[in-house]
Order: C-alpha cells, then sequence, then structure tokens
C-alpha cells in the first residue's frame, strides 16, 4: 500500500472526524434556537456560546473540501458533482446560517430577529443533513461510470444510506450541543439541556450507530467490529455518565463515541474512498484517485507544520473563552439613530 | 444555452460577488488595523472610535465574503468536474494551504479580535487583529497562485495526460501571480481608501449642515459640538477629518501602486497571453500604437469592422517593451499562429459534448476585453483624481456644504469596485477559449492547455445548473441588499452605532438582573 495516499486518507478522516465534533455542537445549537430557546435572552445566550468560535470551525470544513481536492481531485471531482442539488442547499445554508450569526443583532426588530432566527435554525439543519448525507454516500457508493461521472439522473443520490447518513449527523449535532450548552452555560439553559441529554442521548445518537454498523457490515472486516463494539461503549459511558451528572465525562465520552464510529467507518471501507454501485471495477480508491507523490510529499509538510498550529491555536480560543455564560451577562441590546439633527 | 454556457454565467457572477466583498475585507482590515495600532501608540480617543466604526463596517462586509467564499470552493468540484480532474495534482495545493494556513487563522483571530474586546489584555487584542488581516492578505496569496497557474502554467510535467506537479518552487514562485498579488492587493487599498474617503465626506458634510462645525473667516474650520446628538462631540469632527485624510492618501499611493504592477502585468501578458493583449487592443494589425477609442463592430470578432479613432502611437510599444518602436503583434496575425500550434477544431473526445469537432474561436470577446481594460484603469484614475481634489478642498479641516459635492463623494466608492470587477472580467474572458492558457515558453511534448469546453462536469445536467444559478443568483440578490441597508444604518449612526458607551437611544449598560456589573460581556451578539 502505498504510503502518502494512505496518511492523505487518514488526515481527511480527521478533518472530518474534527468538523463534525466542533461545528458539531454549533450546528445543534444553532438547530435548538427555535425549539429549545424559550425567549429573545435565551435564543442571544444561546448565539453567544458559540459566538467566537463557530467561523473557526467551519474552516475545518473548508478545509476538508480543499485536502480532497489538492491529495484525491478525483474523489473532490465525483463526489461533489454527482451530489450537485444537496451541496447547492447546504452551501445556500450555510450562507443563511453565517449572516445571520452576524446580522441577527444589528436591527433591533422582532421581525428581523424571527427572520434570522428561522435562518440559522433551519440553516443549521439543512447543512447537517446534507454533509452527512454527503459522508454517508462516499461511504456507501453513488451510481458512477467508469470516467467517475454520475448516471441516473439528478437525483440518483437520494438512497436510504444517504438519509440514514443526513439523520446521524442531525442526531449527533443535537445531542453534542445539548452537551455543549450544559457545560457552557448556567440557569435555566443548563438544567434543560441537561435533562434533553439524558432523556434524548440514546435516539439521538441511534442513526450515527446504525451507519457505522451498516458500514461494517458491507465491508466485513473483522477489527471493524472491534470499533463498533467501542463506539457503543463509549455511547453508553456517556449517557451513564450524565445522568449520573458528570457532564465533562459525558461530553468527552462522546467525543470518543464519535472518534471510534468514525474510525469504525473509514478504516472499513479503506481503500475504496467512494464506491461505484454499477460496478466495483470503477471505484475510486485511495490509489488510483490521488495525486502525484510530489505532490502529496509536499502537502504533507504543510500539513504537519499547519494542522499542529491550528489545533494549538484554536485550543487557546476555547481557553480564552472557557467561562460559562448566563443570561445575565449579556449586554442589553444597542440601538441607534443617524447622528444627524431632525 | 447549454450546460456549460450556463457554468460559465454562474462562476463569472458569484466570483465577481465574491470579489465585491473581498477588496473591502482586504483593504480596510489593513487600515483598520493600523487605526488601532495608532491607538495603542497614542491613546488619542478618535483613533479608538475611528477603530471601533471602521471596525463595526469591516465585520458586515467581512460575514459576506466568508458566507460566498464557501461556494467558491465548492463549485470547482461540482460544476467543473473535468476542470478539477485535470488541474487537481498542481491546482489542489495552493487552494489547501489557502484553508490550513490563511482561513483558520482568519476567522479564529477575528474571533478573538471581535468578543476579546476587554477580555483580553490590550497587546494581545491588537496582535489578535493583525494576525486576522495578515492571513486574509496571505489568503490572497494562494489564491492568486492558483488563478495564476490558470494564465501561466509553470512549474509541471505532462504524464497520463494530466499535469504533475514537479517543481512546487516555480508554481509559488510565478512571476504571473507575484505581479498579480502586488495588483490585487493595492487595488484592495484603493477600495478601503475610496470608502474611507467618501463616508467621512458625509460625516464632515453632515455636521456642518448640523451647523455643528463652522468655517471663519481664513476659510479654517471651526470645530463644534452638539449636545443634542449622541457622539458628535469635538473628538468626532477629529475621526472623520483624519480617516478622510488616511483614505485619500491611502487612495492615491494605492492607483500609483496598481499602476506600476499594472504595467508589469501587461509586459507579462504579452509574453504570455499575446491574443489578450491583441483583444484588449482591438488591434487587428500588427503595430505600436495604444487605442483611446476604437469604434466599429467590435463583436464581429473578425476584426475587419473595427474602425481606431484615437491613438497614441508608440504606447502600446512601451506598455509591452519600454520602447517605442516594437511592433506588437495584432489579432490578424496571431490566429493562424494559434491554429498552427493548438489547432483549428477542438477533438473529437466525447468531454466536449456537442462541442467535439467544431471550430475553436481563438479571439476572446473583444468588446468586453477592450472596455474591461479600459473602465479598469479608468475607474481606477478617476477615483484617485478624487481623492486628490478632496483632499485638497478639505485641507482647512471640513468640507463644503454642498450636497451634490457630498453625493459625488459618496457615489465615488463604487469606482474602485468597478475597476476591480472590470479587472477580473477583463483577465478571465480574456483567457478564453482555454480555462488553463497555454504557455507559450513551454515545448510543443510539454503543452499543457485546457479548453473551457472540456473542463465542465459532464455528469450534471443544465437544469440542475440552472436551479443552482437561479438559487444562488437570487439570494445574492438579496443578500446584497440587505448588506447595503445594514451599513447604510451604521454609516448614518456615526461612531456612536458602533460605540454605545457614547450614549443615546438605548445603552449599553449590564444585562437585566443588576448582579452584570464586571461580568457583563463587552461585546455579544
Ligand atoms: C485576492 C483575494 C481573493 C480571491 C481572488 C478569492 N478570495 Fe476567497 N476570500 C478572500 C480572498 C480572495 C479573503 C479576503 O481572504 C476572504 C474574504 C472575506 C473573508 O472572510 O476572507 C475570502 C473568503 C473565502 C472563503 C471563506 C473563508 C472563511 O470561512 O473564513 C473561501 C472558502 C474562499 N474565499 C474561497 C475562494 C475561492 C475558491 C476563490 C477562487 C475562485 C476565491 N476565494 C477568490
Ligand atoms: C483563484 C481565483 C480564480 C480561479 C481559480 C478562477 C477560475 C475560473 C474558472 C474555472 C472559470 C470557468 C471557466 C470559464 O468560463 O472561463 C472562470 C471564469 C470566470 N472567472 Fe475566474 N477564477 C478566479 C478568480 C476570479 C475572480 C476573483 C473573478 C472576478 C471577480 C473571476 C472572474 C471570472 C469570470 C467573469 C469568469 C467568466 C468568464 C467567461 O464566462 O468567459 N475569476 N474563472
Ligand atoms: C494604470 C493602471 C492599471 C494598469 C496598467 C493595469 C493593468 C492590468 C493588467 C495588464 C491586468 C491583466 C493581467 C492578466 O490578465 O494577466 C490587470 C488585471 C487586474 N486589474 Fe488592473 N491595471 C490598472 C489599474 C487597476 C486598478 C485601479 C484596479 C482596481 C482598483 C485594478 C484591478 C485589477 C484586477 C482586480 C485585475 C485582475 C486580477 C489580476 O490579474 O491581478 N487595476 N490590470
Amino acid at each position: 500500500m502505498d504510503f502518502l495516499p494512505t496518511l492523505w486518507f487518514v488526515l481527511i478522516a480527521v478533518l472530518w472526524t474534527g468538523y463534525l465534533f466542533l461545528e458539531g455542537f454549533d450546528l445543534g445549537v444553532g438547530m435548538l434556537m427555535k425549539a429549545f430557546a424559550r425567549d429573545e435572552r435565551e435564543r442571544r445566550l444561546l448565539l453567544n456560546t458559540v459566538g467566537p468560535v463557530w467561523d473557526g470551525n467551519e474552516v475545518w470544513l473548508i478545509t476538508a473540501g480543499g485536502a480532497t481536492f489538492a491529495a484525491f481531485p478525483l474523489w473532490y471531482a465525483s463526489l461533489f458533482s454527482s451530489l450537485y442539488i444537496p451541496l447547492v442547499f447546504v452551501l445556500l445554508a450555510l450562507i443563511f446560517r453565517a449572516v445571520a450569526f452576524e446580522y441577527r443583532g444589528k436591527v433591533q426588530h422582532d421581525t428581523w430577529r424571527r427572520v434570522w432566527d428561522w435562518a440559522i435554525a433551519v440553516g443549521s439543519l439543512v447543512a447537517a443533513f446534507g454533509i452527512g448525507m454527503m459522508l454517508a454516500l462516499t461511504t456507501t457508493g453513488l451510481p458512477l461510470d467508469a470516467n467517475g461521472d454520475r448516471v441516473g439522473g439528478p437525483f440518483a443520490w437520494f438512497t436510504w444510506p444517504g438519509v440514514l447518513g443526513g439523520l446521524a449527523v442531525v442526531g449527533f449535532c443535537l445531542i453534542q450541543a445539548a452537551a455543549f450548552l450544559a457545560l457552557k452555560t448556567d440557569g435555566g439553559v443548563r438544567h434543560r439541556a441537561r435533562a434533553l441529554v439524558r432523556r434524548w442521548l440514546p435516539a439521538g445518537l441511534l442513526p450515527l450507530a446504525a451507519w457505522v454498523v451498516l458500514v461494517a457490515v458491507q465491508n466485513g472486516k473483522g477489527f471493524s467490529w472491534i470499533l463498533v463494539a467501542v463506539a457503543i461503549a463509549a455511547a453508553v459511558v456517556s449517557w451513564l455518565a450524565t445522568r449520573a451528572g458528570r457532564e465533562g465525562v459525558g461530553f468527552l465520552a462522546m467525543g470518543a463515541f464519535l472518534l471510534a464510529g468514525s474510525a469504525a467507518i473509514f478504516s472499513g471501507v479503506f481503500p475504496v474512498v467512494l464506491p461505484s454501485t454499477l460496478d466495483h471495477a470503477w471505484d475510486l480508491t485511495v490509489a488510483n484517485a490521488s495525486s502525484s507523490p510530489y505532490t502529496l510529499g509536499l502537502m504533507s509538510v504543510v500539513a504537519a507544520i499547519g494542522v499542529p498550529l491550528v489545533i494549538a491555536y484554536q485550543a487557546w480560543t476555547y481557553w480564552v473563552f472557557r467561562k460559562r455564560i448566563s443570561v445575565h451577562h449579556l449586554p442589553e441590546p444597542h440601538d441607534f439613530a443617524p447622528a444627524i439633527a431632525r | 444555452m447549454d450546460a456549460l454556457e450556463i457554468a460559465r454565467w454562474q462562476f463569472g457572477i458569484v466570483t465577481v460577488y465574491h470579489f465585491l466583498m473581498v477588496p473591502l475585507t482586504i483593504g480596510l482590515g489593513l487600515l483598520v488595523a493600523v487605526l488601532q495600532t495608532v491607538w495603542h501608540r497614542t491613546g488619542k480617543e478618535e483613533y479608538l472610535r475611528a477603530t471601533k466604526f471602521w471596525g463595526k463596517l469591516f465585520l458586515i462586509n467581512f460575514i459576506m465574503g466568508v458566507a460566498t467564499g464557501i461556494v467558491q470552493e465548492f463549485q470547482f468540484g461540482m460544476a467543473w468536474s473535468e476542470y478539477s480532474r485535470f488541474v487537481g495534482d498542481v491546482f489542489g495545493a495552493p487552494l489547501a494551504m489557502e484553508s490550513l494556513l490563511a482561513f483558520f487563522v482568519e476567522s479564529t483571530f477575528l474571533g478573538l479580535w471581535i468578543f476579546g474586546w476587554k477580555k483580553l489584555p490590550a497587546k494581545i487584542h491588537l496582535a489578535c487583529l493583525w494576525v486576522a488581516v495578515v492571513g486574509s492578505v496571505v489568503s490572497a496569496y494562494f489564491i492568486l497562485v492558483a488563478n495564476s497557474w490558470m494564465q501561466h502554467p509553470v512549474g509541471v510535467q505532462m504524464a497520463n495526460g494530466k499535469p504533475h506537479m514537479v517543481d512546487a518552487w516555480a508554481v509559488f514562485t510565478n512571476n504571473t501571480a507575484l505581479v498579480a498579488f502586488f495588483h490585487t492587493i493595492t487595488g484592495a487599498l484603493a477600495v478601503a481608501g475610496a470608502f474611507l474617503l467618501g463616508i467621512a465626506w458625509y460625516h464632515l458634510w453632515r455636521r456642518r449642515r448640523d451647523g455643528i462645525d463652522t468655517v471663519g473667516a481664513d476659510g479654517r474650520v471651526v470645530v463644534g459640538e452638539s449636545v443634542a446628538i449622541p457622539g458628535r462631540d469635538k473628538a468626532d469632527h477629529a475621526v472623520w477629518i483624519k480617516s478622510l485624510r488616511i483614505g485619500a492618501v491611502v487612495a492615491m499611493l494605492a492607483f500609483a501602486g496598481t499602476a506600476i504592477s499594472g504595467d508589469m502585468q501587461g509586459k507579462l501578458m504579452f509574453e504570455q497571453q499575446p491574443m489578450k493583449m491583441a483583444a484588449a487592443e482591438a488591434a487587428c494589425h500588427d503595430g505600436t500604437s495604444f487605442s483611446i477609442l476604437s469604434l466599429g463592430d467590435l463583436s464581429s470578432r473578425d476584426c475587419s469592422k473595427v474602425v481606431a479613432v484615437m491613438e497614441v502611437p508608440g504606447l502600446l510599444s512601451f506598455l509591452a517593451h519600454n520602447d517605442f518602436s516594437t511592433d506588437i503583434k495584432g489579432v490578424n496575425t496571431l490566429v493562424p499562429e494559434y491554429q498552427a500550434k493548438y489547432g483549428t477544431r477542438l477533438p473529437d473526445n466525447p468531454i466536449y459534448g456537442d462541442r467535439a469537432g467544431q471550430p475553436i474561436n481563438y479571439v476572446p470577446v473583444m468588446p468586453v476585453t477592450y472596455w474591461g481594460f479600459r473602465m479598469m484603469i479608468g475607474f481606477g484614475g478617476l477615483a484617485a483624481l478624487a481623492a486628490f481634489i478632496a483632499f485638497f478642498i478639505a485641507r482647512k479641516g471640513t468640507v463644503p456644504e454642498s450636497k451634490w459635492l457630498m453625493r459625488l463623494a459618496l457615489v465615488g466608492i463604487l469606482a474602485p469596485f468597478g475597476a476591480n470587477a472590470a479587472g477580473w472580467i477583463f483577465t478571465e474572458m480574456g483567457r478564453q477559449p482555454f480555462v488553463v492558457a497555454p504557455n507559450p515558453a513551454m515545448s510543443g511534448i510539454d503543452q499543457v492547455f485546457m479548453f473551457t469546453a472540456a473542463a465542465v462536469s459532464p455528469g450534471v445536467s443544465a437544469g440542475e445548473l440552472v436551479f443552482s444559478l437561479v438559487a444562488l443568483g437570487s439570494v445574492y440578490a438579496v443578500l446584497l441588499v440587505v448588506e447595503v441597508r445594514l451599513l447604510t444604518k451604521y454609516i448614518r449612526g456615526g461612531v456612536a452605532s458602533a460605540m454605545p458607551e457614547l450614549g443615546g437611544h438605548g445603552t449599553g449598560g449590564p444585562g437585566p438582573g443588576g448582579e452584570g456589573g464586571d461580568d457583563v460581556l463587552a461585546f455579544a451578539y
């Protein structure tokens, strides 16, 4: 097995896992804006738990895309063009969500805020679902021809594994976000978030666990099942710890669940990066989809410097903003009139 | 229209749109960082206020750059999959480096800056802004390396029908990229300069209109104060006059920078893409003259109907070679040369779809290249001239009471935006029919080039592209209106819009519950 393409496959798996872990809670917090937060103050509280970090989290997605382009151009081209319509929705969702974070508080008007609240809630939901769908389909396959192009029309991606992947990421984000809020806030929001995790954790994580099992069945590798077992054990620990009031442990165990689950998925499909459901001779693999060793070598040097740096300064950001916040910490919204004489 | 044409319209529209936000982010970011540094050094109130005010506008714009940037990153794979497969080995690398080395830095440290007021030590807070701003400049470098490789492919060898990177140094020090970087950054500063100038003019005018500032017998400003309007004190005047002067100086210097770098680009272009330059001049026959005005049917694309009305002899030759007598090849000479090298018809290959076997037109759409080139220079020059005049008019500390001049100053903000858009449209459309333009310095077997007709995703239908074009187009249109209205609201609010502590309507005091005090965040959404 070629070393560099394998290394890059692992790195891309790491980027996706990092993305789901970090943006997991800010997407989830976004989804909770409508149903969970009870009033304006709670909605602002939710927003501000992720305010300083959501944009940095989103760059994990951009980097996962860019790294796929650089290291496996054929994978990037086939996956992104096959999922054209869902990705248009993901892009629209991410656009609305990003703009809403920044613009929502800039006009003191109920309708204005309500529109952007919806943009955040629906945008987060659609983005999470679409990305989950894309990740699931790259592990379970798309109808691709010999050139790697989709056959079967604009909706050929609409399959059960895709829907399962969408649900998996949405469910995970919701639980992850509730666990995050329980750690990051104080007061009523904290208590309700904790109750949400206690009650809904098994249901929320189930679709992701099902996808992990699906990939393990499909590939039939022995060690996959060990990782599956680890993932499920971690989910159970997370649930028990949260019920026992150990929120920190519960949050970490949920991270372990994601890590083991995605390790099971990515190692399960390896060395195939995007199977063709029409003919396995047309599968895109680590070997036939990758860039030249020269490019991969160059990118490895860049990643060896860049990735640890990113992790270091993002960790620092979380440390700077580590304090729990509650509705009492929010400044009053600030309105103003044009600086002119009337 | 077929899939290819829709995909091209879509790429052009979303990219030009993204580039409305980009130059303002880069240019204004640098200026805000400078303002905060001056405040840090001198402790003068007006620089703090300027930092907060311009910083607010910067953020309103920045987020739109982020939102539209993600589309850019995804669309290569979505709509241009054949292109991505062909160039991935070289083109993906700068894109990935941009994310890893620039976007992470930009977004993370900007988050720290926004939410870190009073939370971080002042020095570190300032450093965070600088790091974020340098990140945006670095991101421009990487993306321009990628783009310049399409204009001038270097550092590669063909293997299995695809370019493979063999010399990263050549790719990352591509002369086309280095001058484009210089040109783009100075172009971005031109935008920021005009932005500061126009808005500062508006506020100085407003202060005179409201009777706060008056003009003494010697024509000098007499700075006043109004208790009735929040934030309209004496420091407020200093914010605007200093912003105006900084903006004017930056706009003038930036134009000089674009002229110097643009001249360098012109010289490279004669070597690397002679057809683009000939088309930019609507130059049919060989010659040395730079056209000021050419009329006739530029769009005929066969040159028979173009009439040169006004020309400067020798100037074209100077732009290309620094002398006045070397003949520059015109379109009529170049077309047969291109046909001999790259064929007269598209190959009979299925990736060309219906276009396989059709004749190739090597002449770009001339009205676009010709007028694009002139609009870029014209709008840029106009903005610089306006900055010069404005600087002169405001030398005694304020601006005249004329409403028309004020309107002109505000409209002037648009000129450098127009210059930037025109520059890109000229550069990209002048490259047609190639998406990767051939590098004439490479020998026949090494030739790396790709026709745009081969680049589009074969699996994506015209219907899907229409859907995305309509969806993205309408969302972009709505968001542009929202952004401009929000900017207008904050601009009209003056400094008080960014600094609740200046008093006025609604306070920025502690939240409910009273126990806030020191615990209240200095900034929250
Ligand atoms: C010369 C500069 C320049 C050019 C030609 C482009 N961009 Fe851009 N881009 C920037 C300069 C920039 C920036 C200044 O760095 C932005 C603008 C606002 C921002 O947040 O960063 C940005 C944002 C931005 C983002 C969001 C980053 C984030 O979330 O922080 C992405 C993914 C891209 N861009 C990708 C692209 C691609 C794929 C382009 C090519 C077609 C492109 N940009 C053209
Ligand atoms: C690194 C940055 C860029 C890359 C990689 C890039 C690449 C491309 C590609 C692949 C196309 C499609 C093929 C075609 O129709 O020519 C294109 C077209 C185009 N690009 Fe760029 N571009 C970049 C930056 C920009 C920017 C910043 C602008 C303007 C703001 C721009 C303006 C255009 C326009 C107007 C077209 C349409 C040309 C036509 O329809 O003939 N590009 N570019
Ligand atoms: C005397 C003034 C100028 C000259 C001689 C000049 C020259 C050029 C040339 C030759 C190109 C094409 C490069 C290529 O296709 O390879 C170009 C591109 C461009 N110009 Fe200018 N330019 C001038 C002023 C400006 C101004 C004032 C702005 C903006 C404020 C601007 C913005 C751009 C942009 C954004 C591009 C496309 C990106 C690039 O290739 O760098 N230019 N310019």
